[in-house]
């Protein structure tokens, strides 16, 4: 029997959390994260200034004006500008936000309000003009975190989910987890969750892409070079509507994302994905 | 003396509105700045070039059946020109309309309506797409670029088409940017499916649509799609057209090459 041993056996161990910092996010992740945060923020606005030059959605190839499944717009109701949006049949008082809102004071018929649109005031030329450049700091960027993202192993060893972690036991007890703000612990928050693993492989192999390939649907010039974007959509006006459903997927990802952020450690969290470094308690025998 | 609003939240609110409206005019100001529209206006020749990487000259626009035509194709920008010269051709059903190719080409041409109905025609069925994001679907008889271009013989020294349109777009306009007009290069101009249009669903074309005679170049958006064509010109340099941009969008902001 060794002494280490013996002086446990003697001293009952007492389980004393202890911080170590572990490498969490390579150089290549958290460049394009915030590159990415950059370029998202930039085509959200500017793609909502653009949505606003006609705040209308159809499916197929044209545009059936009579019968868009999303629409909203202004009208005088009783002396006063209301705004109104109808979603597949349902219609909404959306006063203030959408179809009417404020302007510097004034009410004016716009789709989404002056402070979610880049530029504020209606523009679509300059809207056009940031949305597609950051279109492609966004493409060249997503292309690089994907390619480090196969190359290094990140997306196979950090992203993809484990036997053990798709057991749908394991699943139900991650959520109900969730549910009661629990957040993983010690060996465990060494990797990510399976909800985690499931949300950001979403994002990044699904969501992401189908922005990049709807938004290439929608010009005339690619769909002469890929009129199969055209088959895969179901027209230029469903390529229309889904990156505008996928828009919005991604912002409800952000909300969550920021939300988790917050509450399993705001600190902890941002210096990770600045520095690399992340904290988690390790539990080690008292000395 | 200032009103101050009486209640608190009435005070909360508009400070919280002041500073919103100067986040969003601090942004404007950013946004909307020359140098900085500089930068972002790299994308525009990127954009143009991967288009014309990812095509060859002949890729053709998609195609549709006859029975995805729209029932509602709007109609956009000048629905019926009010300049004098324009009308006094449409009341006498455009028989003293002329099309007129001139600039760098060596036989400069007048035609009628029906000399332009004798070139070489190509009807296609094809998709509009606005810039503003909506799209319909229409067929579009008409005179082939290629014909007309071949008929006036184009000079070597000639690198862009001019369409001139007859109607004025924006009457506050220095004098020579009044009206609407567009340009190919002749890449595009050259391209099997670019026709001076005359039928729109087998009916000879509507004033609302440009009536008699409107450019399809279908690979790109609905402003280039010039209406009410007047006059086709060969150029070296777009410089001295317009405000110097390539068309009336483009000389208010918007792409020259529309294709996205």
């Amino acid at each position: 029997m060794t002494e280490a041993v013996a002086t446990a056996i003697a001293s009952p161990r007492v389980a004393r959390p202890r911080k170590v910092l572990v490498r969490r996010h390579s150089l290549a992740v958290r460049l394009t994260h915030w590159v990415n945060v950059l370029s998202l923020t930039f085509l959200l606005l500017s793609g909502l200034q653009i949505f606003n030059a006609h705040p209308a959605l159809y499916w197929g190839n044209a545009s059936t004006f009579a019968d868009p499944w999303l629409a909203t717009g202004g009208g005088v109701q009783g002396g006063r500008l209301v705004g109104q949006t109808m979603i597949a049949g349902w219609h909404f008082d959306t006063t203030g936000f959408l179809g009417a809102s404020r302007v510097h004071g004034v009410w004016q018929v716009r789709g989404f309000p002056a402070w979610l649109t880049l530029p504020s005031e209606k523009y679509l030329a300059v809207g056009r003009r940031y949305h597609f450049f950051f279109a492609w700091l966004f493409v060249i960027n997503g292309a690089i975190y994907l390619a480090s993202g196969l190359l290094s192993g990140h997306l196979r060893r950090d992203l993809l989910p484990t036997r053990d972690q798709l057991n749908p036991r394991h699943v139900w007890h991650e959520i109900v987890e969730h549910a009661r703000l629990r957040f993983a612990k010690g060996e465990e928050a060494r990797r990510y969750n399976v909800l985690q693993k499931g949300a950001y492989l979403g994002v990044a192999l699904v969501l992401l892409p189908l922005m990049v390939l709807t938004g290439m649907t929608m010009s005339p010039s690619l769909d002469a070079s890929f009129p199969w974007l055209l088959t895969l959509f179901g027209g230029r006006q469903s390529a229309r509507s889904i990156h505008f459903i996928c828009a919005n997927l991604i912002v409800a990802f952000v909300i969550v994302h920021l939300a988790m952020v917050v509450l399993s450690g705001l600190w902890n969290n941002i210096r990770s994905m600045i520095t690399g470094r992340y904290a988690i308690e390790v539990e080690e025998p008292a000395p | 003396m200032i009103t101050l609003p009486s209640s608190r939240r009435g005070w909360l609110k508009a400070a919280g509105a002041s500073v919103l409206g100067m986040v969003l005019a601090g942004c404007d100001r950013i946004a909307e700045n020359p140098k900085v529209l500089g930068v972002i206006d790299a994308a525009e020749g990127l954009n143009r070039r991967a288009q014309r990487l990812l095509a060859s000259r002949r890729t053709l626009a998609p195609e549709f059946s006859r029975a995805s035509i729209s029932r509602d194709f709007r109609a956009n920008g000048t629905t019926n020109p009010a300049d004098d010269d324009y009308r006094a051709l449409a009341e006498d059903g455009f028989a003293g309309w002329r099309l007129v190719v001139d600039g760098l080409v060596d036989h400069p041409l007048s035609l009628s309506l029906d000399q332009v109905r004798a070139l070489p025609a190509r009807t296609q069925v094809t998709r509009h797409d606005c810039v503003e994001g909506w799209s319909g679907i229409a067929e579009w008889k008409g005179a082939r670029m290629t014909a007309l271009l071949a008929a006036a013989g184009l000079k070597p020294t000639a690198r862009y088409i001019v369409l001139h349109c007859a109607d004025t777009f924006d009457a506050g306009a220095p004098e020579g940017q009044r009206k609407y007009y567009e340009s190919l290069d002749l890449v595009d101009a050259l391209h099997p499916q670019t026709i001076l249009a005359y039928e729109m669903n087998g009916e000879t074309l509507a004033i609302p649509h440009g009536a008699p005679l409107r450019l399809r170049a279908e690979k790109h958006l609905g402003y280039k799609q010039a209406k009410y064509v007047m006059r086709v010109e060969a150029v070296d340099s777009l410089d001295h057209i317009g405000a110097g941009k390539g068309g009336f969008w483009p000389d208010r902001g918007y792409e020259r090459y529309a294709g996205i």
